[in-house]
C-alpha cells in the first residue's frame, strides 16, 4: 500500500501501527491527531511568527523552517537532536533548519512523561510519521498548484522539485499543505537503509548555547518581577511548623516577605544572598518528622527482617551458595537544584521549570491551589533542566513556588539550596538482597532465588500513561510491586528462577533513580553470577555465554571479550570485570578494568558494547552510556546517603562523593551493535552492568566479592 | 550602601552592596549575568567559576568588595568576537549533556591552559578535579582540553 494514494491520508503501514497501539495506546491518539485532522488547527501554535502547522509536531514557517515541537524535556539526554535529525531526515530538510521546542503541560498530549528510557522508543515512529506526513502533505500541495503529477516530485533541501526544474520551498507550500485532504503521495517514512541524518554521529544542536553560557534554565529566565525566595526547612525529613517567629528577618535588608508554607517557612528577598541571610534570621520551632525514629542501622535491620526463611531448594540441589548484597539510600543531586519560577494570580498560574512530567506538575499546583477540577488555569512551561535522572518527575518545587507567589501575591523565582536538595529530596531506596543459586552434584545449576527487600519506591506520576498515573497516586505498593514484574528478569538458563520484591514500608520519600530496580537487583545478580563462577571454578565469560538464552546478549558480551581483550595479562592487583543487562528493547555489556593497588580502586578502562537497535544519534548514545557509567562507579565506590534519626547527614558534593575529574577513567569506548531496527532505550540500559563489572573486577582483583555499597563508605 | 566597580567581560560595572555580598548574587541578581550557575554556594562543586584577573575562581564564596577594580570574565565574556578554542572544542567533542556544569567547566579549562599548554592526565586531574559533573562527561571533557591544547600550540586540528 505504500506508493498507492489512498482515499484519506492514514498511509500508515497497519503493522508498524498496531505495533504502537500495544506500545503506547496513548501516544498513538497523539500521532493520530496530525494524521486525522485536515486542517492546521490540530495543533495550536504559540509561536508569534508566521508559522503553519502540518500536525500535532511538525509546523512550517513562512522562510521554511522547520518547528518540531516535542511533548517531552531535555535534561541533557540529547533528545531534541534525536528528534531534529528525525524530523530532517523525513522532511529532506538541513538538520540546522529544525528548530525543537518543548510543549508546555497540554492536554492534548495524553504523555509528557520523560523517563524510564521512553522518550525515543515510543516518539520515534509517531515523529517519523508525522514529519512523512508533513511532507506528502507538502508534495500534493505543489502538485496541485502545478497540475502535475505528485509521484514525479521529489524533495531536495526544504524544497519541492519538479523535473521540468520549478521549485518552491516548504515555507511558500505551507498554507496549501495544511488545507490537503487527499494526499497524492505516501506519507510512509522511509526504509532506514535510505537514511542520510538520521544514525550518523551528531553534535548536539544547541551546543552553541551550552558553551557560550547562553542556555538558560528555569532560574536563568527573566520573568518580570520574580523575586528571589528560599525556603526554611526541618532539620528532619518531612518535618513540620510548630511556629515561628520573624520578625528578625522581616527587618533585615532587601526582605520582601515571608510565608508559612506546608514544607517550611519562605522568606522573598532582593536578591539571594538577602534571602539567606533572612532565612537564617527566623526563628523555627519544628516537629520532627515521621522517620525521626530511624537510623541506617535500624533501616538495615528492618530490610534483613523483611527477607525471610530460605524457601525449599529444587530437587537433586547438591549445594546451596548465598549471597547478601546492601545498597544505600542514594540521591539523585541534579547539578541543578529543583527550581522554579511562578506567577500566581487570583484565577491562573504560571510556571516556569525543568520538569519531567509538566502535566502531574499541573495538576499538583491545580490541587494545592484548590482548582483541583480547574486544572487548565494552570500553565507549565517546560524549561531545559540541569539533569534529572528521576528527581524531576516531582513537583514539590512548583506546588512551593505556586503557594508562595499566591501568599505574597507577586511572581517568584524559588531556588533549593544544594542542601535542600539533598536533604529534603527523595531518594532511591536502600536495599538489602538475598540471592541464593543451587547447584546440582554435577556442577549444573538448578535454581536461581533473589529477595530483594526494598522500600516502596513512589511512582506517582505512573510510568507514562493514564492508568498507572491514577494508580500511582492511590495504590503506591501496586505500582512499585507492578514495575518490579515488569522489569526484573534473569537473562540466563538457571532452571527454576524466582525473583521476589519483599516491601517495606518506610517513611522516607523514594523516587526512581536511573535504572529503578535493576540498579540494584540487576547488579547483584551480576555480581554473583560472577561468585557463582568461582565457586564452579568456571569464567565469568564462559559461564555467561553457556546460559544466556538472548543472542544480543551474547552479542555484546562478544563484542566487550574482543574490544576488551578478556584475560590478557595484566599487572598483580589490576583485573578485568564484566557484566551484562538486557532491558528497555535494548542489551548492554560491560568489561572494566580496575587498579585496586592504591587507596581507593581506580577505574582504569571501561569497553562497553550496546544494542539499542536502531542507533538515532551515536554520539548521545554514546554520552548517555558514558554517562551511566560514571554514575554506576560513583555509588558503587563512594557515594551514598545515610540516616542520622530522620535526617540526611549528607549536604553537598563534599560529603556525597560522586566521581571527579581525578577518579573517572581516561577512556570508557562505546561499540553499538545493530540487531534490527527497533528504537530501544538508553538513558537508563548504562547503569546496572556498569556497576556490576566494576564489582566483579574488584572482586577478581582482591578475591573477595564486595558486598555492601558503596565500598567507600566513610560513615560506616 | 557601599558601592564596587570592577570589570565585567570587559565593562566596567558597579554594584551597591553590602561588603560580603557573594559575586554570585551581584553577577546573577543584580547584574543578569547568568552563565556562572549556583550549584552548592560553597565552592566545592565549580558550577560558577569564572576568571578574576584570569585565574579561576568561585564567585560563590568570593565576596564583591573583594572584586573591587579587579577584571572579572564570566563564561558569557570568553569569546570576544568568536569562539574560544576552549569553546570550539566542547563542541567538536560534543561534551555537553544536561549543560549546567559546562560554564564552570570551561572556565576551569581555559585557565588550565593558560598556564599550561602541554597538560598531562595529571595536570588535567589536578585542575579539573573541583567541578563536579552530574552527567559524567569528564571522558570528554578531557579530549575536549587536549583537543584545545593542540590548537592553542599550533598543531592545527586533530584529525585522528
Amino acid at each position: 500500500m505504500a506508493d498507492t494514494p489512498q482515499p484519506n491520508e492514514v498511509v500508515v503501514d497497519r503493522r508498524r501501527f498496531l505495533t504502537w497501539v500495544v506500545a503506547s495506546p496513548a501516544l498513538v491518539v497523539a500521532a493520530r491527531l496530525g494524521l486525522d485532522v485536515p486542517s492546521a488547527d490540530a495543533a495550536k501554535t504559540e509561536a508569534a511568527t508566521a508559522e503553519t502547522a502540518l500536525n500535532a509536531y511538525v509546523a512550517i514557517q513562512a522562510d521554511g523552517g522547520i518547528h518540531a515541537t516535542l511533548p517531552r524535556t531535555e535534561m541533557g539526554q540529547g533528545i531534541t537532536t534525536g528528534v531534529a535529525m528525525l524530523v530532517a531526515e523525513e522532511l529532506d530538510v538541513s538538520l540546522g533548519s529544525v528548530e525543537v521546542r518543548t510543549a508546555d503541560a497540554d492536554a492534548r498530549w495524553l504523555i509528557q512523561l520523560t523517563g524510564l528510557s521512553s522518550t525515543m522508543r515510543y516518539l520515534a515512529g509517531p515523529i517519523r510519521a508525522a514529519a512523512a506526513t508533513a511532507r506528502a502533505r507538502l508534495v500534493t500541495a505543489a502538485a496541485n498548484r502545478w497540475h502535475v503529477p505528485a509521484q514525479s516530485l521529489t524533495t531536495v533541501n526544504g524544497e519541492v522539485v519538479a523535473p521540468d526544474g520549478r521549485r518552491a520551498c516548504y515555507g511558500s507550500l505551507a498554507e496549501d499543505a495544511a488545507r490537503v485532504l487527499l494526499l497524492l503521495v505516501s506519507a510512509q517514512p522511509k526504509n532506514p537503509s535510505a537514511y542520510t541524518v538520521v544514525g550518523q554521529p551528531t553534535g548536539r544542536i544547541d551546543a552553541m548555547q551550552l558553551v557560550t553560557g547562553a542556555a538558560r534554565y528555569a532560574l536563568d529566565l527573566d520573568i518580570p518581577g520574580a523575586v528571589p525566595v528560599v525556603v526554611a526547612r526541618p532539620p528532619t525529613l518531612r518535618g513540620t511548623v510548630r511556629d515561628f517567629d520573624a520578625s528578625a528577618a522581616l527587618a533585615m535588608p532587601g526582605v520582601l516577605g515571608v510565608a508559612r508554607i506546608p514544607t517550611g517557612v519562605a522568606v522573598a528577598a532582593g536578591n539571594f544572598s538577602q534571602a539567606f541571610a533572612a532565612r537564617d534570621a527566623l526563628n523555627v520551632s519544628w516537629a520532627p518528622g515521621p522517620a525521626s525514629h530511624l537510623s541506617d542501622a535500624d533501616i538495615r535491620a528492618r530490610l534483613r527482617d523483611a527477607i525471610g526463611a530460605r524457601p525449599l531448594p529444587p530437587l537433586f540441589t547438591a549445594r546451596t551458595l548465598e549471597g547478601r548484597f546492601d545498597f544505600p539510600y542514594l540521591a539523585h543531586a541534579p547539578m541543578e537544584t529543583q527550581s522554579c519560577v511562578a506567577r500566581v494570580t487570583s484565577d491562573s498560574a504560571e510556571l516556569w521549570l525543568g520538569a519531567q512530567d509538566p502535566k502531574f506538575v499541573q495538576r499538583e499546583v491545580a490541587q494545592a491551589l484548590g482548582w483541583a477540577l480547574t486544572p487548565q488555569r494552570v500553565t507549565v512551561h517546560t524549561a531545559r533542566a540541569g539533569g534529572g535522572f528521576g528527581r524531576r518527575f516531582f513537583a514539590e518545587a512548583a506546588v512551593e513556588a505556586a503557594h508562595i507567589s499566591r501568599a505574597l501575591s507577586r511572581p517568584v523565582k524559588l531556588m533549593w539550596t544544594r542542601n535542600d536538595d539533598m536533604r529534603h529530596g527523595r531518594y532511591r531506596p536502600a536495599s538489602h538482597h538475598r540471592i541464593l543459586a543451587y547447584v546440582g552434584a554435577n556442577g549444573s545449576i538448578l535454581g536461581w532465588n533473589h529477595r530483594a527487600a526494598i522500600p516502596t519506591v513512589e511512582f506517582p506520576h505512573g510510568f507514562g500513561d493514564v492508568l498507572t498515573s491514577l494508580l500511582g497516586i492511590f495504590l503506591p505498593e501496586v505500582t512499585s510491586a507492578t514495575f518490579f514484574a515488569l522489569t526484573q528478569h534473569v537473562p540466563y538458563r538457571f532452571g527454576l528462577v524466582g525473583q521476589e520484591l519483599r516491601e517495606v514500608s518506610l517513611p522516607i520519600p523514594t523516587a526512581s533513580f536511573r535504572s529503578v530496580f535493576t540498579s540494584q537487583v540487576g547488579v547483584a545478580n551480576e555480581v554473583f553470577v560472577d561468585q557463582l563462577a568461582r565457586e564452579l571454578g568456571r569464567d565469568p565469560v564462559e559461564l555467561r555465554r553457556s546460559q544466556l538464552t538472548s543472542s544480543r546478549l551474547k552479542a555484546v558480551l562478544d563484542k566487550v571479550v574482543l574490544e576488551g581483550a578478556w584475560g590478557r595479562p595484566l599487572p598483580p592487583g589490576v583485573a578485568q570485570g564484566v557484566a551484562v543487562l538486557e532491558e528497555w528493547d535494548s542489551a548492554i555489556a560491560h568489561l572494566v578494568e580496575v587498579d585496586v593497588t592504591g587507596e581507593a580502586p581506580r577505574v582504569l578502562r571501561v569497553v562497553i558494547a550496546a544494542d539499542v537497535g536502531l542507533p538515532i544519534n551515536p554520539k548521545s548514545i554514546e554520552a548517555q552510556l558514558q554517562g551511566a557509567a560514571i554514575d554506576a562507579f560513583s555509588t558503587t565506590l563512594s557515594a551514598g546517603i545515610h540516616i542520622d534519626a530522620g535526617a540526611v547527614r549528607e549536604g553537598s558534593f563534599a560529603d556525597y562523593r560522586w566521581l571527579r575529574m581525578k577518579h573517572a577513567p581516561s577512556e570508557i569506548a562505546v561499540h553499538l551493535v545493530r540487531s534490527d531496527d527497533r528504537v530501544g532505550g538508553v538513558g537508563e540500559l548504562g547503569y546496572p552492568s556498569a556497576a556490576a563489572a566494576l564489582t566483579n573486577a574488584i572482586a577478581r582483583a582482591t578475591g573477595t566479592m564486595p558486598t555492601r555499597f558503596p565500598l567507600l563508605d566513610a560513615g560506616a | 550602601m557601599p558601592a564596587y566597580q570592577f570589570i565585567l567581560n570587559g565593562q566596567t560595572v558597579s554594584v551597591e552592596a553590602p561588603a560580603d555580598l557573594p559575586l554570585l548574587w551581584a553577577l546573577r541578581d543584580m547584574l543578569g549575568v547568568t552563565g556562572p550557575k549556583y550549584g552548592c554556594g560553597v565552592g566545592v562543586c565549580g558550577a560558577c567559576t569564572s576568571h578574576l584577573e584570569g585565574e579561576a575562581f568561585r564567585p560563590c564564596i568570593q565576596s564583591v568588595s573583594g572584586v573591587a577594580g579587579s577584571r572579572v570574565t564570566t563564561i558569557e565574556g570568553l569569546g570576544g568576537e568568536g569562539l574560544h578554542p576552549v569553546q570550539q572544542a566542547w563542541i567538536a567533542e560534543d561534551v555537553a549533556q544536561c549543560g549546567f556544569c559546562q560554564p564552570g567547566q570551561i572556565m576551569a579549562a581555559v585557565a588550565l591552559l593558560r598556564k599550561n599548554l602541554d597538560p598531562t592526565d595529571a595536570d588535567i586531574d589536578a585542575a579539573m578535579s573541583d567541578n563536579v559533573c552530574r552527567c559524567g562527561t569528564y571522558v570528554r571533557i578531557r579530549a575536549a582540553i587536549k583537543r584545545a591544547a593542540r590548537q592553542l600550540r599550533g598543531e592545527g586540528p586533530d584529525l585522528r
